[in-house]
């Protein structure tokens, strides 16, 4: 009786406790937006892990946005608007994005929302925005289908949601671009593919494949990772076994950095290339030694070389923050000035005065965004993606990333 | 064979650690009969207070000096945070339904888990944790790290330790009594109040060693570690029978070789290669549990006890 009585308990317990660390409270975190006298205040919402993990992105992302809305009301660079922010973690977790949609749209005060950052839990929000014609920026989702449609391989593009915007790279660009780099720059013929299972690690690992196996590479070997495990001596040794001479990792750098930690300790000396998810100084401090060597292809130019991210730097510093920008800084930067933008020629084509509903009004604004931003000229095409497609190859040398070359993915 | 030795010897290093974990969900649900979810947070506390100790020594001290010294750390706070759960969260819950205390637990696991998120000094990302000195060496074709050889050392000490304690101290056959029917312990004269307080801190202890073996093997730790390891060392002291100090080492061993073993060779077997991945591991780990208690629904070494439900 009593063992029958604890499987039952296990079996409660287990699930529990997955599920409940899916939900808990929601972190609301609201930045300054005075309300002036006879102005309207309208509110940006922020999606992006807070805590968790990934929090040091995400902290990024809601702080350049912050920057942004400051930095509009500063200059009143929408007459008679006043922003304010509005942030929630999502904690990398589908469901509680789809949770903080919901909520986002039911706050009418919402224009439009800077976020998510993973493209597994866009997916779960794009379809709560659009019923609401709630313009939805990304900063940093890469996963191509959320533009694209879920055929865009085929050949059969078909953007799924009209409110949904991003003014990051898609994986259509970032893995062949990789593949292009490691085959021909590197001279690496045969891969070993990782990825976390999720939208944007399976993706991108998918489209690095194509490529690299249609420019001659051949795939020695795969495996998939648990987000979030410590240990990958099986993954090591699969990789060791496998004779590759370099590693594709499609995920984020809190599982890229143990990997190729463990996998040097082995013995295994051969480079491991990510993409956006792997370019973050934390990857170099938490593999230590072992990531000298390591590559990693991130969207756009590097924002610290950019005449025009010189003044979004600056001001990032000045302004106090505790977290740094990280990887997308500048693109939540732009993601938020290209509501701001929309609203500006809403209000302006509206006689100087914000609709009561302005939402479908600053989606159809959006596709005529177009403004020199922090990383270059922000505007989209008709599904949603940013016009600037550029990307960055960077290499761990001596403990610091630095910039390979800087490129785009053609043919 | 995919190096096949190297694969065992990893496994073991795993399921040890797991191992020293799951000696604390045992013991504490050996005496009150609760599965004390937060015990994965207490081994992740036990990492976080050994990192506490390194970087209070400053950059020069040798790690000779420093491992002795984090180990106090890592068990001190582990003991000091279970005991304070315990004496505060599940003491007034003693006589509550069983699914009291269980759910607590589960908030003990996730307060624990956002204390280290929001106050220990930038603990939102992953910590560095110091590495051992020396090393690999190779052993046969089989490449072991400094930080493997500390794992063994204080996996073997510490099941020895246990052992002695529980059969030839007064406290540990109190502790026994009090596992065997906690009414009459308190009959003759035991004070099952304190021995309760001495299962969490034995298992802390056992959880901050896992801590700092676990910091020193991946170099990292965060404030999230807590969680799935604690779900396996869980699993572990199931599989193991749990009640059984033994069979929680044993469990801990047989999981962390099942996890290795089959996140290679099941790709061998012709149509099973989709099943064979670092994330399908922990999904051949479950099944294991399932056919080992089909067969055996007490554990590996678990005693078929009848007289409580």
């Amino acid at each position: 009786m009593r063992n029958r009585s604890l499987l039952v308990l296990t079996a409660i317990a287990a699930t529990g406790t997955l599920t409940l660390t899916a939900c808990g409270s929601r972190a609301s975190n609201s930045g300054s937006g005075g309300s002036g006298s006879g102005s309207t205040t309208v509110t940006i919402g922020v999606d992006a892990p807070l805590t968790g993990s990934l929090s040091a992105l995400g902290i990024g992302i809601q702080n350049s946005v912050d920057l942004a809305v400051k930095t509009a009301n500063k200059t009143n660079e929408v007459p008679g608007v006043t922003f304010k922010i509005e942030a929630l973690d999502d904690k990398a977790a589908p469901q509680q994005g789809s949770l903080n949609a919901t909520q986002l749209v039911g706050d009418s005060s919402v224009v439009g929302v800077v976020g998510p950052l993973n493209s597994g839990v866009a997916l779960t929000m794009q379809k709560t925005f659009n019923n609401a014609n709630l313009v939805e920026v990304s900063p940093a989702n890469t996963n191509p289908a959320l533009t694209q449609g879920p055929n865009w391989q085929t050949g059969t593009k078909a953007r799924p949601f009209a409110s949904y915007f991003r003014t990051a790279t898609t994986d259509a660009i970032q893995g062949p671009f990789a593949a292009q780099f490691a085959f021909s720059t590197l001279g690496k013929k045969k891969v070993f593919l990782v990825d976390n299972k999720d939208a944007y690690g399976v993706g991108l690992v998918g489209t690095f494949k194509d490529e690299f196996t249609k420019l001659g590479g051949t795939v020695a070997g795969q495996d998939h990772v648990t987000s979030g495990a410590s240990d990958f001596s099986s993954t090591v040794n699969a990789i060791k076994s496998s004779g590759a001479d370099f590693v594709y990792f499609g995920g984020e750098y809190p599982d890229a950095a143990p990997l190729t930690k463990q996998l040097k300790a082995q013995g295994v000396n051969i480079p491991m290339i990510g993409g956006d998810g792997n370019y973050d100084p934390t990857y170099i401090k938490l593999a230590g030694t072992a990531s000298n060597g390591d590559f990693a292809t991130s969207v756009g130019a590097p924002v610290e070389s950019l005449p025009s991210a010189q003044t979004f730097v600056a001001n990032y510093k000045a302004g106090g923050y505790s977290q740094a920008y990280g990887a997308y800084g500048g693109y939540s930067y732009d993601s938020a000035w290209a509501i701001i933008e929309a609203v500006k020629a809403v209000v302006s084509a509206n006689n100087g005065k914000l609709p009561s509903d302005p939402r479908q009004a600053v989606e159809k604004a959006m596709s005529n965004v177009n403004f020199s931003g922090v990383t270059g000229t922000v505007s989209f095409d008709q599904y949603g993606d940013a016009t600037n497609k550029q990307l960055t190859v960077y290499g761990v040398k001596n403990g610091v990333w630095t910039t390979i070359k800087t490129g785009t993915f053609s043919g | 064979m995919h190096e096949l030795p190297q694969n065992l010897v990893n496994g073991l290093l795993l399921g040890a650690t797991y191992g020293l974990i799951a000696v604390g969900y045992t013991i504490v649900y050996g005496i009150v009969q609760l599965i004390n979810f937060a015990h994965g947070e207490i081994f992740m506390t036990g990492a976080f207070g050994a990192l506490s100790v390194y970087l209070g020594l400053g950059s020069g001290t040798s790690m000779w000096i420093a491992i002795p010294l984090m180990l106090l750390g890592a068990i001190v706070t582990s003991t000091v945070i279970a005991v304070l759960t315990e004496r505060l969260a599940y003491r007034p819950l003693r006589n509550a339904p069983r699914l009291a205390p269980l759910i607590t637990a589960i908030g003990v696991s996730i307060t624990l888990q956002q204390l280290v998120w929001g106050f220990y000094p930038s603990a939102k990302s992953p910590r560095v944790f110091p590495s051992l000195p020396g090393g690999p060496f190779h052993i046969g074709g089989v490449l072991i790290q400094s930080a493997d050889i500390f794992v063994v050392v204080a996996a073997v000490l510490s099941t020895l330790f246990l052992a002695y304690f529980v059969r030839a101290t007064r406290t540990g056959r109190a502790m026994q009594a009090t596992a065997q029917d906690p009414d009459t312990a308190k009959l003759m004269g035991i004070n099952t109040d304190r021995v309760i307080v001495i299962a969490f801190a034995l298992g802390a202890g056992f959880a901050g060693i896992a801590g700092v073996a676990w910091g020193l093997r991946y170099g990292e730790i965060k404030f999230d570690m807590g969680f799935l390891t604690g779900l396996y060392a869980f699993t572990a002291a199931v599989l193991g029978g749990i009640g059984n100090i033994y069979g929680a080492m044993l469990g801990g061993l047989v999981l962390g070789l099942v996890q290795n073993l089959t996140a290679i060779y099941i790709a061998d077997i012709p149509g099973m290669s989709q099943f064979s991945s670092q994330s399908w591991s922990s999904v051949w780990a479950f099944v294991i549990l399932i056919l080992v208690l089909m067969v055996r629904p007490q554990g590996l070494l678990g005693e078929r006890v009848a007289d409580r439900a």
